[in-house]
């Protein structure tokens, strides 16, 4: 086994977002579902009370979000690519049970590998947003003859919509989890996403297609 | 910077969000504490605040008043003497003509006309003697001319009863027949004198006992709102804002407002600060149109859900409501006789006379769409008696941008139907050839028929009805108003089967649903095998 080495990946804001989204999002999840109707937990009402302004302070929370990926340049790492891409997959379906490296090492300049880039691109830029807007269109719902658009929406387009969303990131949620333990020991990257520190195999060159800036 | 240092700090970082998230809770708490502030009730209450008494006449004073009255009319024309267009305004109204309108299309419907119910189902044409006990002229007759005191005497008086008693007695001319005559007189004459707008126990002398019993036709309507506490009637109770009917039901020249048959009770939703002549007989009248809390949730409801559906959870709450009469089963005898039993209310479930009832309280209402119209069949109207029949209905949808999910009653009924010309019947009841002396079928179908100017094959059989009534007396205080979840969940919700609207928590795609359950299984499965296959091939990894 090569040697391992720490770097500083994840600054502090970094993993002070993870984690205030990571709570809003399973506080979203449990109010959201229980609105949903699948199970009784807080009472209808303040699930509904909770999940409206939670999924308001997430609206609010990830515009300075985007605010940090756009400023600190950050977004270069998830602009996609298909290079290794092949090597990724091929490492989580046959080389991670043969005990090989992991093809794509992490690096401040490359925190994700091309699987993760192209699931973190979909979720910043695609789902989240999508779920947010429905959100707030659902929670909106009596404003719409006010900003147009009780002629063509449908709540129930909107609500379906925002369940699929869910099903989605709870999937998400699932797969992640599970992902977090696949590190060179059960518990390396949780470390990592609370201290900022990563474990590293020593002396890995990045290429410079990888490197954010 | 060492580790610690770090570590520290993001700990802080992690400590101050918490308490941001922390600060939300209160602002939860003061939307809560805010919603206790709805401006629609303090609006209401300022618009209805007790006025100190200002008439300006005392009726005891008028020697108009003072005669010794012979008969009703006496009474009415010394009424009239000060108040000269009163019965010309009153014989307009539908108190008097009891038809919905006296020309026209909806001229066929009211209790004179060709309407019916699953009650007594019809007065046909007023030949039922009985049913005109309510009509508020003196005597059964309708050319007795009105009787002001039937709903303007604060003393309570059996009226037709009276003025026959005082005819007979005085006839009579004993002396003891004159002494009782002479205090009949003196209690007319005392009950002239005291006068005022309508009071509960007026409005309620017919209204509450409707269809012949306390109770027995409305569910929000019954004798436990002459004197009703708060709990029960929040603008009526005594203990509250003790209203009388005419606060909401107002009146212009004896046109009290109110829904009749195929009218509704108000064409548009105006509120005080918009028109402040215009009727107070809805709750947007005086509360307006979005009367809770700013940012209340409750105000984004009042597009689609009738204020009365959440804040009348159940009605009959101190009285029993009649809830099913089934005219079937009349005419059983118990040794040649009529007879009835009773329920647990102590109110009869059976008469030889009327067939079978059921009693209940505290009863849940039905919820439908409604803008504010009732239509109904008349007796003249076909009918398919393949199913349960619909006497009357709400009128509205989800498209119809004036109606409302409200609260009914729903008084199911069997009443007798033509087999042949596919109608509702009408039995004549009361008298010598009515069905309550006779219990014939035959004959007090044929005779009510006649009395209607319809046809009658001979052949007749009982059919399955409903007839609804509008649920909105009886609002209870807010502390008793519905909670979200009797409506927003999947199981035996009060709206579970109100279509047309898309419901959080009562309404799902089941095809998405699936999907994604099973979408969710999947990935759970899926890493549940990934993992398993890392644990088995984990030495391997050692060896690397």
């Amino acid at each position: 086994m090569k040697k391992m080495v720490p770097i500083y990946l994840y600054t502090r804001y970094e993993r002070f977002w993870h984690w205030l989204q990571a709570a809003l999002i399973a506080i979203l999840l449990v109010t959201g579902f229980e609105v949903h109707g699948t199970f009784n937990l807080l009472g209808f009402e303040q699930a509904v009370n909770v999940h409206n302004w939670v999924g308001l302070t997430w609206l609010v929370a990830f515009a300075f979000f985007v605010f940090w990926v756009h400023t600190t340049g950050e977004w270069k790492q998830y602009v996609p690519t298909t290079k290794k891409m092949f090597e990724v997959i091929r490492y989580y379906v046959i080389g991670i049970f043969r005990g090989e490296s992991h093809p794509f090492p992490k690096r401040k300049e490359a925190k994700h590998n091309p699987v993760q880039r192209l699931t973190y691109l979909a979720l910043a830029a695609a789902l989240l947003p999508v779920q947010m807007l429905t959100g707030f269109l659902y929670w909106g719902y009596n404003e719409w003859a006010a900003w147009g658009l009780s002629e063509w929406l449908s709540l129930e387009l909107v609500a379906v919509l925002h369940m699929a969303g869910a099903f989605a990131i709870l999937c998400f949620l699932v797969v992640h989890l599970y992902m977090i333990t696949t590190g060179h020991s059960i518990t390396a990257h949780t470390k990592a996403m609370i201290t900022g520190w990563e474990d590293v195999e020593e002396g890995v060159v990045i290429e410079s297609w990888e490197k954010a800036s | 910077m060492n580790r610690t240092m770090r570590m520290t700090r993001f700990l802080a970082a992690i400590a101050a969000t918490l308490w941001v998230l922390g600060a939300a809770a209160p602002a939860l708490a003061t939307a809560t504490a805010m919603a206790a502030d709805a401006p629609g009730r303090t609006m209401a209450q300022q618009a209805t605040k007790a006025l100190p008494p200002w008439n300006t006449t005392d009726h005891s004073k008028h020697d108009a008043l003072k005669q010794e009255f012979k008969t009703g009319k006496d009474i009415t024309d010394a009424c009239l003497s000060c108040h000269s267009e009163a019965a010309a305004q009153f014989h307009q109204t539908i108190h008097w003509t009891w038809q919905a309108s006296p020309q026209g299309e909806e001229a066929k419907y009211g209790k004179a006309a060709q309407s019916l119910n699953n009650f007594c189902i019809s007065a046909n044409r007023n030949e039922d003697q009985s049913c005109l006990s309510c009509h508020p002229g003196w005597g059964t007759s309708l050319d007795s001319g009105i009787n002001c005191l039937n709903c303007h005497s604060r003393k309570q008086v059996n009226w037709d009863e009276a003025v026959e008693d005082l005819a007979a007695f005085s006839e009579a001319g004993d002396e003891e027949s004159l002494e009782i005559a002479a205090e009949i007189r003196a209690e007319l004459q005392a009950a002239a004198q005291d006068i005022g707008r309508p009071e509960r126990q007026n409005c309620g002398g017919c209204h509450f006992i409707g269809g012949g019993g306390d109770g027995v036709k409305h569910g929000d309507l019954d004798t436990s709102l002459i004197k009703p506490s708060k709990a029960l009637d929040v603008h009526m109770g005594v203990d509250g804002q003790n209203f009388d009917c005419t606060r909401c039901h107002t009146t212009t020249q004896h046109n009290i407002a109110g829904r009749v048959y195929t009218r509704p009770a108000a064409t548009d939703r105006k509120s005080l600060i918009e028109d402040d002549l215009t009727a107070k007989i809805t709750c947007e009248s005086c509360h307006s149109a979005t009367p809770h809390a700013k940012g209340s949730k409750a105000n984004d409801h009042t597009d689609r859900v009738a204020c009365q559906t959440c804040h009348i959870p159940e009605m009959a709450r101190e009285l029993p409501t009649k809830m099913t009469w089934d005219w079937s089963t009349a005419g059983k005898l118990k040794d040649g006789k009529t007879y009835y039993t009773k329920d647990e209310f102590g109110k009869k479930d059976y008469l030889s006379i009327k067939g079978s009832f059921t009693w209940a309280k505290n009863v849940r209402p039905e919820y439908f769409w409604y803008n504010g119209t009732i239509k109904s069949v008349t007796a003249a109207d076909m009918i398919d008696p393949g199913g349960e029949v619909a006497v009357s209905w709400p009128e509205g949808g989800p498209e119809d941008e004036n109606s409302r999910i409200a609260p009914f009653k729903v008084h199911r009924g069997r009443q007798p139907y033509d087999k042949v010309h596919k109608t509702l019947l009408v039995p004549l009841l009361s008298g010598n050839e009515g069905y309550w002396k006779t219990l014939d079928w035959q004959g007090a179908l044929a005779k009510g028929q006649a009395a209607n100017g319809l046809p009658y094959s001979g052949d007749f059989d009982f059919v399955a009805t409903t007839y609804v009534f509008p649920t909105t007396h009886m609002v209870a205080p807010k502390e008793k108003t519905l909670a979200c979840n009797e409506c927003h969940t999947r199981d035996d919700g009060r709206l579970q089967n109100v279509a047309g609207v898309y419901m959080p928590g009562r309404d799902r795609t089941g095809l998405l649903d699936m999907l994604g359950w099973v979408a969710v299984a999947g990935s759970l499965f899926g890493v549940f095998c990934h993992g398993i296959g890392r644990c088995l091939t984990n030495g391997k990894r050692e060896e690397s």
